[in-house]
């Protein structure tokens, strides 16, 4: 004569007090499903960011070095020597090499109109031919320099600088002014995410800025790409071998990591925001504890009833125990629906592979139950530790 | 024939100032097969008797014993399982489940001893159609009138086949021909073998059954049978 009640009952009655009383048990579910949407919506999308990140750094590849002159022990600006591309070649994992050298005290300007102190911050470089291989850069609009070009008065534009100029194709015979001298248009680059300083660079072979604007042949920057396996290798020497007489003025680095330094700011950005979403959720929690009080002073009866029918004290308990998890479950299913259907949104709009974390779909989930079993549990106990005797007394 | 429930030489105190005896020394025996009317006016302490019979609270004094055990020492678990098996209760409120159809009101009273819902189902449509409400076991109770509640309430009170059933004014909300509608009803369930025992103040109806216990001031006065 032992008084025993089935798991699947105890979910069966913890569901029909939300039942009956759908409104509000809806109402108290939102909390709960806010807070998850948030963490979810979070997660998603920054993960999804993250996804499009790893991406484009597969695509540009993480094997593209720079080397640049750096300071002079003393201070002051340090040179390259003019050998430096041609040792680095040498190097046996470097692939391709690419030289480029600002052509100080030069400026740009798309008429003779402009004021001359209105330079736009756009620097010329001589640049050797493979630049854009080197660099994986393609070609929006016309042509790279080639043999030719590269003697004649010929520029090609960055992208940032096509657009300051609003110059926006070579289909029409185009001249800028470069350094007092009118300069054919030929090309125009897309944007370089691994060198986004040389978007706001035109380029004119080292032939033409040698006899046009008095290039020194003083590299300023070295692009290579090396074997992907052996870039750390590659980077241990690079410093010596551009120049083997002053290594320490030698600026090596890696473009790629900066895209991976954004990758892993934003997984820490994201942290924030699910800490408001585990805010919102806490919210929730409160809400429901609120709402199963009153359930509990609301349905006295019932507890007595169910004393009366055989209940223990802990059949009564767990019931409304089971009801409030019930609760935020069912917010927390909601909440990640939302914050799904909020990344898939967001992410399709940004052309983004999406992704939705496992971890934040379980993790919605399981945080959703904790919480409400420990919003439950006071009432819960409340409900039990009612005398069979007080619950019936009431109406 | 077997003694179901005895109280011997019960009492309720409730602690105040001053301490209020609800029961002072009741002495009853019911036998199975009884059908017993327990009355008395309000105040009487019918409904502490009630209580104390059917294990929902505890006497201050003297002994309580179901089916010849002994009550008082059980745990709440112990009694628990005591009422899941062995008593049904008819209240005056009915209690009966707004959400939930006739057919599983019922069933909940064989809900805490974890037979299979299919099972409970079965035995209290069984139940229902002895109690001839068998066409209404899909209704909600706010579908039915209070007589068919207080029926529904009966229904489910007798579906565990309990040693005695514990009705507590069960006609206390109910006009006068549902009223008696309800006593008929206890007779005839009595007739077929379930012991019952109810409370009322209402003397018309208490005497119409076999046996009565007048209850004043916490005290038997009257015993039809003189135990």
């Amino acid at each position: 004569m032992k008084s025993r009640l089935l798991l699947s009952d105890v979910l069966r009655d913890g569901s029909l007090g939300l039942r009956a009383r759908r409104l509000r048990a809806s109402l108290s579910a939102l909390g709960i499903a806010i807070g998850v949407a948030a963490i979810v919506g979070v997660l998603g999308i920054s993960a999804s960011s993250q996804a499009d990140l790893l991406a484009q750094l597969d695509r540009l590849g993480t094997n593209l070095l720079t080397v640049a002159p750096g300071q002079h022990l003393g201070g002051g600006q340090a040179y390259l020597p003019q050998t430096a591309p041609g040792m680095i070649r040498r190097v046996g994992p470097v692939l391709r090499v690419s030289a480029t050298g600002v052509v100080p005290g030069v400026n740009v300007f798309k008429t003779d109109k402009v004021p001359q102190y209105q330079t736009g911050g756009i620097s010329v470089r001589a640049t050797d031919l493979d630049l854009p291989g080197t660099l994986g850069a393609s070609v929006a609009h016309g042509v790279f320099l080639n043999t030719a070009t590269a003697r004649y008065p010929a520029v090609v534009l960055g992208a940032s600088v096509a657009q300051y100029l609003g110059i926006t194709d070579v289909r029409d015979p185009i001249e800028i002014l470069i350094g007092g001298r009118w300069f054919a248009v030929v090309g125009i680059l897309a944007p370089i995410a691994l060198a986004p300083e040389l978007d706001r660079s035109v380029f004119v072979g080292y032939p033409a800025a040698e006899q046009y604007l008095g290039f020194d042949g003083e590299f300023t920057s070295v692009y290579l790409r090396t074997d992907p396996a052996q870039v750390t290798d590659v980077l241990a020497v690079l410093a010596r071998t551009a120049s083997p007489a002053h290594p320490e003025e030698v600026a090596v680095s890696r473009p790629s990591d900066a895209l991976a330094a954004r990758a892993a700011a934003q997984a820490a950005y994201s942290t924030l925001f699910v800490g408001l979403g585990a805010v919102a959720l806490l919210v929730g929690g409160v809400g429901i504890a609120n709402v199963m009080f009153v359930s509990v002073l609301e349905r006295r009866s019932e507890i007595g009833l169910r004393r009366a029918l055989g209940a223990t004290r802990g059949h009564v308990g767990i019931q409304f125990l089971a009801e409030s998890a019930l609760l935020s479950l069912l917010g927390g299913a909601v909440g990640v629906a939302i914050g799904a259907g909020v990344t898939i949104a967001y992410a399709s709009t940004h052309h983004w592979t999406v992704v939705v974390p496992p971890v934040a779909v379980w993790g919605g989930l399981a945080s959703a139950l904790v919480l409400g079993v420990v919003a439950g549990l006071y009432p819960a106990l409340r409900a039990a530790r009612l005398a069979p005797v007080v619950a019936l007394r009431t109406v | 024939m077997s003694t179901v429930l005895e109280l011997r030489e019960v009492g309720k105190r409730y602690p105040g100032q001053p301490p209020v005896d609800a029961l002072r020394s009741v002495s009853l025996r019911i036998e199975a097969g009884e059908l017993l009317a327990i009355v008395g006016q309000s105040g009487s302490g019918k409904s502490t008797l009630l209580h104390v019979m059917g294990t929902l609270e505890r006497p201050t004094s003297g002994e309580a014993r179901i089916d010849g055990v002994e009550v008082s020492s059980m745990s709440d678990r112990q009694l628990s399982g005591l009422r899941a098996w062995r008593l049904g209760f008819v209240f005056q409120q009915f209690f009966l489940l707004d959400g939930l159809p006739v057919l599983d009101n019922v069933a909940n009273g064989l809900l805490y001893r974890a037979l299979p819902a299919r099972e409970r189902r079965g035995r209290a449509a069984r139940a229902l159609e002895r109690i001839g409400l068998g066409h209404r076991l899909g209704h909600l109770p706010n579908q039915l009138s209070g007589g068919e509640r207080q029926r529904v309430a009966i229904a489910r009170a007798i579906v565990g086949e309990p040693a005695v059933v514990l009705a507590d004014e069960p006609t206390g909300n109910l006009d006068t021909a549902s009223g008696a509608a309800i006593v008929a009803l206890l007779r005839q369930l009595n007739e077929e073998g379930t012991t019952i025992a109810v409370i009322t103040h209402n003397q018309e109806i208490a005497t119409s059954l076999p046996r009565q216990v007048e209850l004043r001031d916490g005290m038997i006065v009257r015993d039809t049978v003189g135990s």
